[in-house]
This record gives structure tokens, C-alpha cells and sequence, in this order.
């Protein structure tokens, strides 16, 4: 009873509570009541909103208008009421002022819209580019100039999806490495994809692109406020379109330059760390990890695929042939297919561990072991 | 009741509809490719460049990036050799992108275009591009593919960094007629 | 001529009756109703919480898609051809349609194409996945097989949509009784001729689509893949360039119904009756130049956006019109509101509604915000369900009686009205708020802070759809065991030449043209 209670208050409060989010518990209910837009965080989103609340009143009190003469006529015209029907169906007046005021209102509105859109289409004189590419699942970020790249994917664990553990805070909106930039300045944003059309939104931002394969897009965003921002992929892009969020990491000028330096460093020392002999155990535990992340959401967890459309990994599969053409297919994918190259997804640690885990999972027990040394000797020349 | 003017109309209208099936298929992908190019939609740039005037505008500089992606399972490394370029309006500028099959099979790619912004496309000049011609590299091979272009004097003062972006596609077993970008455009050669 | 109907099911399948085939359709469109209506309680029933319980992802993509084709092309493309093959003839005092024969095989092939679409559904690698608007390359690079199959549903959709289309021009402009000029004919029927030619000019263009699509596809075109200098986004335009039409011929012969059952419960004749006429034509025209503000994130131009927007904004004024014709056809009337005219009340009131969110996605900047959000899935939804099933709905109830002879329930009908009202306002009005919080369409699963709007959205929708069976069971209750009606005109107010006949119909009518003064 006391719950339904409060999801009726909580109903007719949901306009006011959006409002007045400020304390973090009346925050956290105002965002599950949310009804309207966020005001986001920069220049474009706050934009956005302005023109968004001017012609939602505009709608409203035409709205009103209309409808009141309509439901005075429904009462006051009833026949039960002993209303006789007028019989005029014509006036010419009342066509043309009501063809000219609707022609007036939309001018009005499309003065705000048009220096809006200009505003928002404007990417010159950025400060700095990021190449975001568009995968079947997941996003890769790569900062132009910087030598700086990885992928972006969804980490919610599937246990939770399938509702056999709870679901955490960020449920669907957490990823393995968010995209960081620095606030206050101009980053630009070039879109494209590998495969199909993927959409790249964050609402905070007011930033919505489309990302097509064999063309690039642009779109940019001034982040006044550092903070964690989430957005998803907009554009139905198969089965993992919803699995694939966006999280943006907006720090101060001098904490991303530290970031910056640290990520360039963690490079070089994933590259030392292809050098370095795993025991099978390791190797198996990082399997699991790293094809849960990238190889689940087609082969399944199981490894049995989707019969039809994914193929599934066992007796009969590449998983368990020969260790060389295994190799090929992760690394070098298979053409034609849904099948990517990981070689230049994965590191190459990920790739053994992947490779030890598929041909020793779910009862494929080859018993062969691949190390990083190896999958760099493959890439190197074969 | 006469059977005459209903066939009449219902001749009329089933060419009606024939004609706009046609109109789909055979008007509007070309008029889609004349309008790209027109107006840069899609940041298609054009084919090989004719120099016709020389003269290099030394008073300002363009900044020019490239960025390199593989589309779907194509395996090969592809990037550019440089990142970008800052250029003098009508100087031409040779730049190279690096590519390398590392698969045990022969391949072919084809390399596609797009640039950015649209407003500028139709101000860059390639004179030589590795994206005209399809790039056939043998199993374990690299290459260094050359691109050669002039950014042309009049373009608008606004414009100040380009964005060039090739994505290759993996074209291995596909003819040449079916997938050449400049053959595709040729019926509307003398329209433009 | 003076010969009743065939018997048996040899009636149905050779028939060349007009009132026949209009059952037929009227049927078969119900049918397909709530078969799409099932795959809508699927996806509701996945969404009903956050996590994945009933169905996987992949399915979820396959039941999203194949709602959206089920009720565009089976439920309310066909309803309106069904009331169209009925009233056509008797709102212009024509014997029959003017090709009988063609009007046969326009509707026979249909239920061809529908199985042919569901067996996908049985099939390895499961039915289309890619949204009823199948945008390349996911529709073909990344496509199940089963796409061949869509593509062949969708020609003869599309062959059996102009085929019926070139029926009702045929016969509207040929087949008038003497004295009947354009300008005097019924506001239905001139939305239908309206309809009509829009039909004949896009559904070309998307069997052109799909024809491009299986090249590219089975022979190695490049149309729509950027690899052979073709490009996704030419599919999206040539897509469009059918697709906006297609709203218009999906909610312009709906504004011919609400055009009827106005007036008759009112008992006023209809405002501004030249005006709706040219307001119903400019819309048709505008729907050919506006199409890309379904595409206003592909990275278009600047001035391509901009031209888009106002274009598009523009089209606001003849709807506005037609909205104020039928408020003044109101006023000053003397009205009762049997379940009809309470159906075409709320198609007035919803439809408003869905229109300004439809103007607010017009503008270009907002529109980066609402694109592919639920907010367009609420849009669409208002204009669709309140637009054009409203008016289907009341269509049935307006002219059932006069088909049958036998008058439904009244309390029933309001019954129906009221669940449907109150379950579609739960199932869709909070989808505005999922959209604007930052809810993507077409997603499987969803964050957390959108479950409990998800919720309520669920429960509507399950109203809703419990509503259709309780309209399904008064329409077959009325047939059956329905209080008999004999007076020509069922209602008071009711004007036309279709109000001048028998009730029931006769199987066959207007042998001999009448007289229109």
C-alpha cells in the first residue's frame, strides 16, 4: 500500500522533482521519475534544451486552445442539452487567419532552431580530435596525433543481464574504459564504423551522430563541468545494439594530461608484457575474462553459438583443428562473415589467453597452450 | 458502363508505376552520386585532378590530418605514414599510407574516401591516389601507397584543418567493373 | 446481375464483389493486427523489467522488426484498402470497383506474402532483425539469409498495394454516377484517390529498394556498400523518399473517416470541405520534399538541414487546418457521442498530440536529442495507434450496422473505448519521458533509472491489447446476434449516397446510377 503510495507521489511530483534534483536521494528518484530532457552540460545541450522548453509551451498553450473550444463545444453544444445544429460550413476569414498565424508561430520557432543547428554543426578551431569507430558491440576511441587507442566495451557481467546476480548501479551504462577528455575545451569528434551504421549519443552533451562505415562524421562538444557522463549506441545495429554504452570521463586539463601520460606508458608496458611466458592456468583465467568481454556476446559463454547465424566453438570448429588457422581467424577474422580481425582489437596477452581458453574450454581439452610470443611471431610474418 | 476509359487509366498508371520503379533503381542512385558531388555530402572526393593553374597561395596554411580504418574482418595493417600536414593553398603535397597483407592469402582492397568537412571536398585535388585504382598485395607483402593533392586556392577562408579519411574495404574475388568508383560515375561525366 | 453470392468458400476465393473483398481485407488486416499486436506483448513483456528474461537479444530484434512490417503493411495498409473496396462504390453511386478481377488477385496474393514473411520466423537464422526500416548494411552485408524472403514479401506487398490502388482511381474517376463532380465527391473518397496516387508513385520505390538491396546482396551490385562506390546512406534516402509518403498514405484516409463520423454526430455539415481537400493534396505534395528529416544525424550539409527543417515544419499548416475544420464542425453542432464519435474525438486529441511531437522532432537541433529515442517511438505511436487504428476502429463502428444490419452493443463499443483510451495513454504517454531521459529505441534491455516508466508502459500496453480481443468479440457479437437495423440511415446525422441504400446492404447496389443534384 505505503509503495504504491509513493509511486502515486511520486507520479504527480515527477515534473517538480526533476527540478529540484539536488539532494542525492531526491536526485537519484528525480533521474528514475525523469520526464524531460537533461539540461546537459555544454553550450550545444543547454542549446537544445532552451529550444526544446520554448516549443514544448508554445504546443502546450496551443494545445489548451484548441482543445478548449473543443470540449466547451462538446458541452455546451450536446443534444441532450437541446443544442440545434447551426448549419454554416464555411468561412473564408476564419481558413486564411487560421492558415496565417500557425505560418507565423512556426517562424517564430524557426529562428532559435536555425542558430541552434548552426551552433551545433560548427567544428572548426577544435583543440583537439578523437576518432570514435563503431563496432558490433562496442566503440573504439583513438586520440589523433597522440598514439593513444583502445576499445570501449560493455563490462556488466551477462550474469546479471540474465538475472542470476543483482544488478549493480550503472547496469548497462558501465564499460571496460571509458573515453576521457579533458573540460573546457573544443574535442572533435570524427565517427565512422567498421561494419554497420552505429549512432554515438550522449544526452548530456547533446551530441548524436551517426557512425557509417566508409564515411566519417563529425560532431563536437565543450564540456564546462568535469564529471561521468553515459550514453549509448542510437541506431539499431543487431543484436548487441543495446550492449554497448558510452561512458565519458570529463577531468580537468591537468589530471588528463597526467591520464595521457600514464595511458602512453601502459602501452609500452603491455608490449613488454607479450614478451613474458603464462603458465596455462593464467592464461585459462584470462581467457575466460577477456572471451567473456569480446567473444560471448556471438559464441555465447558456452561456447555454443547461435545455431544459424554464429557459429558455435566446439567439436568440429576451428577451436579444435589446427593451432596456425585458429590463429588466423582470431587474429586475422574471416571475410564475409560477422567474424572481425582482433589482431588489432586485443592485446596480444588477450589474444593467447583467448586462444589457451577456447581450445581447453567446454570439454575442447586440445591441451594446447598459446603465448603472446606466439600471436606476435604470427603478426610479425608467420 | 464503357471498358475504355478504365483501361485507359489503368494503362496510364501501371506505366506510372513501372516508370517510378525505374526512376528507384536507375535515376536516383546516379542523381544521389551527382548531388554528393555537387554539394560534398559524404565528403566524396572526386577522381584524378587535371592541374589547370598554378600559383601557390603562401599567405595561409591548412592543416590536413589523415586517418586510416579497416572495415569489417580486413585484415591488413593500414595507417598513414603521417598523421598530418600543414600545406600552403595550390602547393601539392605527396604523403604516403603504409599497408601490409598480413594474412597467407593474396588480397585486394579497395581504399574509399570521405572527407571532412563537406564544405571543402570539393577544394581538394588528388593528381594521384592510391584510392583510384584497386590494391592488389600478395600474402605477407607491405607496400607504401602514395597519395598526391593539391588543396585548392579558393577555399573558404573558414575552413582550417581537413579531415581525409580512407576506409578499406577487403574486394579480393570481386571484378573490377563492379567495384571501380570512377567507372560508377561515368554516364554523368558530361553533366558536370 | 440480380444474382446473390456464391456458396462456400468458393464465394471468398473467386469473388469479384467489392463488399466481399472489402470483408475479406477488413479481416485479414485484423488478423494481422493481432498477430502484430502479439509481437508487440512479446516485446512489452521483455521490457516489462530491466535484465533479460523471456527472450534473447537477437529474437527481440526479430519481434521489433516484425511488428513494425506485420502492422504497417498487414494491419493498417489493408484495413483502409477494406473500408475503401466498401464505401468507394457506395459513396459514388458505382455498381462495383472497376476492375473486379484485378481487385480479386490485389488481395489474394497478400496472405501469400504474410506467410511468407512469419515462416521466417521458423526458419535457421530467424526472420528480419533489422527494423522495419532495414537500413543497409545491416539488412544486407549482416543480414540472415531469410532476407530473401522479405524482400520477395515486400514486392508483393508492394505489387498488391498498387494493384489496389490503381482499382480505386479507376473507378473513382471513371465510375462516378452522373453528377457527381470531384468537388462534391466524399472527403473519403477523395483522401483515398489522394491516398491512391501517392501509393502509385512510392511503392515503386521501395520494391526499387529492395530490388537494389537483393542485388547487392545475391550479384555483387554496389548499390548501398561503400566498397564498390555505392553508399549506406543513398538506402536511407531512396528508403525515405518511399517512407514519408507511406505516413501519409497510412493517416490521410484516416482523416477521411474522422471527415465522416464529425459531421454525422455533430449533425453539421463538415467545415471548410474545399479546404480539407486542398489541405489533403498539399500534404501529399509536401510528403515528397521533406524526406530527409528522418536522416537529420547521417551528416547531411548544413543548408540540406536546414531546407529539411523548415520543409518539414511547413506541413504543420494544412494539418493545423484540417484539425481546425473539424473543432468548427464541432461547434455549434448538435452532438451525441456513441462509440464512433468517441473514437474520433480521441483520434482528434491524440493525433494533436503526436503532431506537435512530430513538429518538435521537425526542428533540427532538438531532433540530435529525440532521434531514434523512445520519444519518436511515442510519436509515431500516437500517430499511428490513436491516428490511424482510432479511426479504423470507429470506422468499423460507424459502418457496421449499415453492412450487416444489425446494430452493436453501445455500452460494449464505450467499453471497448474506455480501456482502449486509458490502456494506449499508459502504454505510450510515459515513452515520452523514456525518450527524453535517454532511452534509445529498438533496445532489448535498458538501464536501470528507465524501469519503472518501462513498467507502466507494460501494463498499458497489455490494456491495450486485452482491448482489441473485447473489440474483436463485439464486432462477431454484433454479426450474429446483433439487435436488427432496418432504416437506411443507422445514424441522424448521417449524409451521402451510401445512407440512401438498403440496410443490410444489398449484395449488389446502384445498378442503376442515382441522380446526384
Amino acid at each position: 500500500m505505503s509503495r504504491r503510495a509513493n509511486m502515486l507521489f511520486a507520479l504527480v511530483l515527477a515534473p517538480v522533482l526533476a527540478l529540484i534534483s539536488s539532494g542525492s536521494a531526491l536526485a537519484e528518484e528525480a533521474q528514475r521519475w525523469a520526464v524531460n530532457l537533461p539540461k546537459g552540460v555544454t553550450p550545444v545541450s543547454n542549446a537544445i534544451y532552451e529550444i526544446h522548453m520554448i516549443i514544448f509551451w508554445i504546443c502546450v498553450v496551443i494545445c489548451i486552445g484548441v482543445f478548449g473550444v473543443m470540449f466547451y463545444s462538446m458541452y455546451a453544444h450536446r443534444k441532450s442539452r437541446g443544442a440545434v445544429a447551426a448549419n454554416f460550413h464555411e468561412n473564408t476569414t476564419a481558413e486564411v487567419v487560421w492558415t496565417v498565424i500557425p505560418a507565423l508561430i512556426l517562424v517564430v520557432m524557426a529562428i532559435p532552431a536555425t542558430s541552434t543547428i548552426i551552433q551545433a554543426y560548427d567544428t572548426s578551431e577544435a583543440e583537439m580530435d578523437i576518432k570514435i569507430t563503431g563496432y558490433q558491440w562496442k566503440w573504439q576511441y583513438e586520440y589523433l596525433g597522440e598514439d593513444v587507442a583502445f576499445m570501449s566495451e560493455l563490462s556488466t557481467p551477462e550474469s546479471e543481464i540474465y538475472n542470476t546476480a543483482p544488478k549493480s548501479q550503472y547496469y548497462l551504462q558501465e564499460v571496460t574504459e571509458p573515453l576521457v577528455i579533458p573540460a573546457k575545451t573544443k574535442v572533435r569528434f570524427l565517427l565512422t564504423a567498421k561494419d554497420v551504421i552505429h549512432s554515438w549519443w550522449i544526452p548530456d552533451f547533446g551530441v548524436k551522430k551517426d557512425a557509417i562505415p566508409g564515411y566519417v562524421t563529425e560532431s563536437w562538444t565543450f564540456v564546462e563541468e568535469p564529471g561521468v557522463y553515459r550514453g549509448e549506441c542510437a541506431e539499431l545495429c543487431g543484436k548487441g545494439h543495446a550492449f554497448m554504452p558510452i561512458v565519458v570521463n570529463v577531468l580537468e586539463k591537468e589530471e588528463y594530461n597526467a591520464w595521457l601520460g600514464e595511458k602512453k606508458a601502459e602501452v609500452a608496458a603491455i608490449r613488454e608484457l607479450a614478451k613474458k611466458t603464462f603458465t596455462k592456468e593464467e592464461l585459462m583465467a584470462k581467457g575466460k575474462e577477456a572471451y567473456d568481454r569480446s567473444c560471448a556476446s556471438c559464441h555465447m559463454g558456452n561456447g555454443e553459438g547461435i545455431p544459424g547465424v554464429f557459429p558455435g566453438l566446439k567439436e568440429g570448429s576451428a577451436a579444435v583443428g589446427p593451432v596456425a588457422n585458429h590463429l588466423d581467424v582470431v587474429v586475422n577474422g574471416v571475410a564475409g562473415t560477422a567474424m572481425q580481425a582482433f589482431g588489432g582489437q586485443l592485446s596480444e596477452v588477450d589474444l593467447a589467453a583467448i586462444i589457451t581458453y577456447e581450445r581447453n574450454a567446454w570439454g575442447n581439452d586440445t591441451g594446447d597452450v598459446v603465448q603472446p610470443i606466439d600471436i606476435l611471431k604470427f603478426k610479425q610474418g608467420q | 458502363m464503357s471498358a475504355s476509359p478504365v483501361r485507359t487509366t489503368l494503362v496510364k498508371l501501371l506505366f506510372g508505376a513501372a516508370g517510378m520503379f525505374l526512376f528507384a533503381v536507375f535515376v536516383m542512385p546516379p542523381l544521389y552520386d551527382l548531388f554528393c558531388e555537387v554539394t560534398g555530402i559524404g565528403g566524396k572526393t572526386a577522381g584524378p585532378y587535371q592541374v589547370t593553374e598554378a600559383g601557390v597561395d603562401t599567405t595561409r596554411t591548412v592543416k590536413v590530418q589523415f586517418i586510416a580504418t579497416n572495415n569489417g574482418a580486413m585484415p591488413w595493417d593500414f595507417s598513414p605514414k603521417v598523421h598530418e600536414v600543414v600545406v600552403h593553398p595550390g602547393a601539392p603535397t605527396e604523403v604516403a599510407f603504409y599497408a601490409k597483407n598480413r594474412t597467407s592469402r593474396d588480397m585486394v582492397a579497395q581504399a574509399i574516401p570521405s572527407l571532412t568537412p563537406f564544405n571543402a571536398t570539393e577544394y581538394f585535388h588528388k593528381t594521384e591516389c592510391f584510392c583510384f585504382n584497386q590494391q592488389p598485395l600478395e600474402a605477407g607483402k607491405e607496400t607504401d601507397m602514395p597519395l598526391v593533392f593539391i588543396v585548392d586556392k579558393d577555399l573558404p577562408r573558414s575552413v582550417k584543418t581537413i579531415t581525409l579519411s580512407y576506409t578499406l574495404f577487403d574486394v579480393t574475388g570481386r571484378t573490377t567493373d563492379a567495384t571501380d568508383s570512377s567507372n560508377y560515375k561515368e554516364p554523368f561525366a558530361l553533366l558536370n | 446481375m440480380a444474382h446473390g453470392p456464391a456458396k462456400g468458400i468458393g464465394r471468398w476465393l473467386f469473388t469479384t464483389n467489392h463488399k466481399d473483398i472489402g470483408t475479406l481485407y477488413l479481416w485479414f488486416s485484423f488478423a494481422m493486427f493481432l498477430l502484430g499486436g502479439f509481437f508487440a506483448m512479446v516485446i512489452r513483456a521483455e521490457l516489462f523489467e530491466p535484465g533479460m528474461q523471456i527472450i534473447k537479444p537477437e529474437f527481440f530484434n526479430q519481434m521489433t522488426t516484425m511488428h513494425g512490417l506485420v502492422m504497417v503493411f498487414g494491419a493498417i495498409m489493408p484495413a483502409f484498402v477494406g473500408l475503401a473496396n466498401w464505401m468507394i462504390p457506395m459513396m459514388i453511386g458505382a455498381p462495383d470497383m472497376a476492375l473486379p478481377r484485378m481487385n480479386n488477385l490485389s488481395f489474394w496474393i497478400l496472405p501469400f506474402a504474410f506467410a511468407l514473411l512469419a515462416s521466417t520466423l521458423f526458419m535457421e537464422g530467424g526472420a528480419p532483425n533489422f527494423g522495419w526500416t532495414f537500413y543497409a548494411p545491416l539488412s544486407t552485408t549482416y543480414a540472415p539469409d531469410t532476407v530473401n524472403y522479405f524482400i520477395f514479401g515486400v514486392h508483393i506487398m508492394g505489387a498488391s498495394s498498387i494493384m489496389g490502388s490503381i482499382n480505386i482511381i479507376a473507378t473513382v474517376l471513371n465510375m462516378r454516377a452522373p453528377g457527381m463532380t470531384l468537388m462534391k465527391m466524399p472527403m473519403f473518397v477523395w483522401t483515398w484517390l489522394i491516398t491512391a496516387f501517392l501509393l502509385i508513385a512510392v511503392m515503386p520505390v521501395l520494391a526499387g529498394a529492395v530490388t537494389m538491396m537483393l542485388m547487392d546482396i545475391n550479384f555483387g551490385t554496389s548499390f548501398f556498400s561503400a566498397a564498390g562506390g555505392g553508399d549506406p546512406v543513398l538506402f536511407q534516402h531512396v528508403f525515405w523518399f518511399f517512407g514519408h509518403p507511406e505516413v501519409y498514405i497510412i493517416i490521410l484516409p484516416a482523416f477521411g473517416v474522422i471527415s465522416h463520423i464529425v459531421p454525422t454526430f455533430s449533425r453539421k455539415p463538415l467545415f471548410g470541405y474545399s479546404s480539407m481537400v486542398y489541405a489533403t493534396a498539399s500534404i501529399a505534395f509536401l510528403s515528397f520534399i521533406v524526406w530527409a528529416h528522418h536522416m537529420f544525424l547521417v551528416g547531411m550539409p548544413i543548408g540540406g538541414e536546414l531546407y529539411f527543417m523548415y520543409a518539414t515544419m511547413l506541413i504543420a499548416v494544412p494539418t493545423a487546418a484540417k484539425i481546425f475544420n473539424w473543432i468548427s464542425t464541432m461547434f455549434r453542432g448538435s452532438m451525441t457521442f456513441e462509440t464512433p464519435m468517441l473514437f474520433a474525438i480521441a483520434f482528434i486529441i491524440l493525433f494533436t498530440i503526436g503532431g506537435f511531437t512530430g513538429l518538435m522532432m521537425a526542428i533540427a537541433p532538438s531532433d540530435i536529442q529525440y532521434h531514434d529515442s523512445y520519444f519518436i517511438v511515442a510519436h509515431f505511436h500516437y500517430v499511428m495507434v490513436a491516428g490511424a487504428v482510432f479511426s479504423g476502429t470507429a470506422a468499423v463502428y460507424y459502418w457496421l450496422p449499415k453492412w450487416c444490419g444489425k446494430m452493436y452493443d453501445e455500452t460494449m463499443g464505450k467499453v471497448q473505448f474506455w480501456v482502449s483510451f486509458v490502456g494506449f495513454n499508459i502504454a505510450f504517454f510515459p515513452q515520452h519521458f523514456l525518450g527524453l531521459a535517454g532511452m534509445p529505441r529498438r533496445y532489448a534491455d535498458y538501464a536501470l533509472q528507465f524501469s519503472d516508466w518501462n513498467m507502466i508502459s507494460s501494463v498499458g500496453a497489455f490494456i491495450y491489447g486485452a482491448a482489441q480481443l473485447l473489440f474483436m468479440f463485439n464486432v462477431i457479437r454484433t454479426i450474429r446476434s446483433g439487435t436488427p437495423v432496418s432504416e437506411p440511415k443507422t445514424w441522424e446525422g448521417a449524409e451521402g449516397l451510401e445512407w440512401t441504400l438498403a440496410t443490410p446492404v444489398p449484395y449488389h447496389t446502384f445498378a442503376t446510377p442515382p441522380e446526384v443534384k
